[in-house]
């Protein structure tokens, strides 16, 4: 049989939860013997080759280009999982959530106290550039999130069990420390 | 002289006095009630609905019942524990409660139901509301978006005339915590420590003094809430 394919991405989040999963230290050994990994910023490979069996989604959706990786990603891998509190809630960048996005996007280029030389007052409008939502969306309110692994970071031991049991059908048993919201 | 009584909570016999508050009866026998705005000895609010416990087939909060001879309380049964986990997933969809970012991460009580009924992801969509914070006074941030208004600053905060320092301002949605500024700039430290240990959440947060207690040493880090009670009866 062979082996299942996982894929990782990071929207609007920080690289902190994948920081978290490369703190699993020696076991990615194991790691690379249990699993394949397809598209994820850990190999560098950046468009899908093949379908997946586990999306790892990191960070939440703040603009159009996430929307689009995250829609890609639940056409391609049979399982996703949201990966800490930025894919669970929105996390940081949701704290501008509420506040008009006119405001937010003055407020960072025209008006903030460290925004530099603007003088013709241009708000970014490149059409290269992707839209930026209306409020910071937490991955399942998008598509459909199949588990959720909480924490800021997730502790790579509970990245490790859950990734584990998923792959190889063991039940789950999570003891209280590792599931943190912070 | 009190009249003992005796009830049953989950079939387990209890011993109380009548007309004791169900929670605190049941904390005296060593079972855990979950509570938010609930505190002994102060006159309940009822406002949280986190203790709801079903009593001889209807559904009570515990901090408003008293306990009645021959009661059976049913507390930690599949569906009280589901009904529980949608309260703590409303409170938490209705403020922003941005738990990587708080002070009280690891010693709020929200948080900490959070994790003993393994809340992965609220069931509701956020509401992300736009609250105002008010660090106007002194010794206080008022940090209105982790709010679930429970009350107990505004019973139990008092200066030294017995006037309220913390109110409640508009109804409904527009429903807000208020700090009175003049009574706030008389606080002393113990009174600011005071407001911002009974806090169950990260709202009131006492200035100069963030992130006191390092991951790992904060109160529900390595023990679930209520474990103090449960354990101290075994």
């Amino acid at each position: 049989m062979s082996k299942p394919i996982i894929a990782t991405t990071s929207l609007a989040g920080c690289f902190g939860c994948h920081m978290a999963i490369l703190d699993i230290d020696a076991r990615i050994l194991q790691l690379i013997d249990l699993v394949e990994f397809n598209k994820s910023p850990i190999d560098d490979i950046k468009t899908f080759t093949k379908e997946c069996d586990i999306g790892i989604i990191e960070g939440g959706c703040c603009n159009s280009e996430n929307i689009h990786v995250l829609k890609e990603f639940r056409k391609h891998c049979k399982i996703l999982i949201s990966l800490g509190e930025c894919a669970i809630m929105g996390g940081l960048p949701a704290l501008r959530n509420g506040i008009p996005v006119k405001e937010c996007l003055e407020e960072a280029y025209l008006n903030g106290p460290t925004v530099g030389r603007n003088t013709e007052r241009i708000l970014p409008n490149d059409e290269e550039l992707p839209m930026i939502l209306d409020k910071v969306y937490p991955c399942h309110e998008i598509v459909k999130i199949d588990y959720y692994l909480p924490g800021c970071p997730p502790k790579a031991d509970l990245i490790w069990a859950a990734v584990v049991a998923l792959v190889t059908g063991d039940e789950l048993n999570i003891p209280y420390e590792l599931v943190k919201f912070d | 002289m009190s009249e003992t009584i005796k009830f049953t909570i989950d079939g387990k016999e209890c011993q109380g006095t009548k007309g004791q508050l169900l929670v605190d009866a049941a904390a005296d026998n060593g079972v855990y009630i979950p509570v938010l705005c609930h505190m002994r000895d102060l006159i309940p609010a009822g406002s949280c609905r986190i203790c709801t416990v079903k009593v001889n087939g209807r559904n009570m909060a515990a901090c408003t019942t008293p306990a009645e001879e021959g009661m059976a309380v049913e507390n930690n049964t599949p569906e009280f524990l589901d009904i529980r986990k949608a309260i703590v997933e409303m409170l938490f969809v209705e403020g922003n409660h941005f738990c990587p970012a708080c002070e009280k991460s690891g010693n709020c009580d929200l948080q900490a139901l959070g994790y003993k009924y393994q809340m992965m992801v609220p069931r509701f969509p956020y509401a992300f509301e736009r609250r105002e914070i008010d660090a106007t006074t002194p010794k206080i941030f008022l940090e209105r978006n982790r709010c679930i208004f429970c009350k107990r600053c505004v019973r139990v905060i008092k200066d030294e005339e017995g006037r309220n320092i913390f109110a409640f301002k508009g109804r409904g949605n527009t429903l807000e915590i208020n700090i009175d500024r003049k009574l706030a700039a008389t606080m002393t430290d113990e009174i600011a420590q005071k407001a911002m240990d009974i806090c169950p959440v990260g709202c009131i947060l006492k200035k100069e003094i963030g992130f006191v207690n390092p991951i790992g040493q904060r109160k529900y880090d390595t023990m679930p809430i209520g474990s103090d009670i449960e354990n101290n009866h075994q």
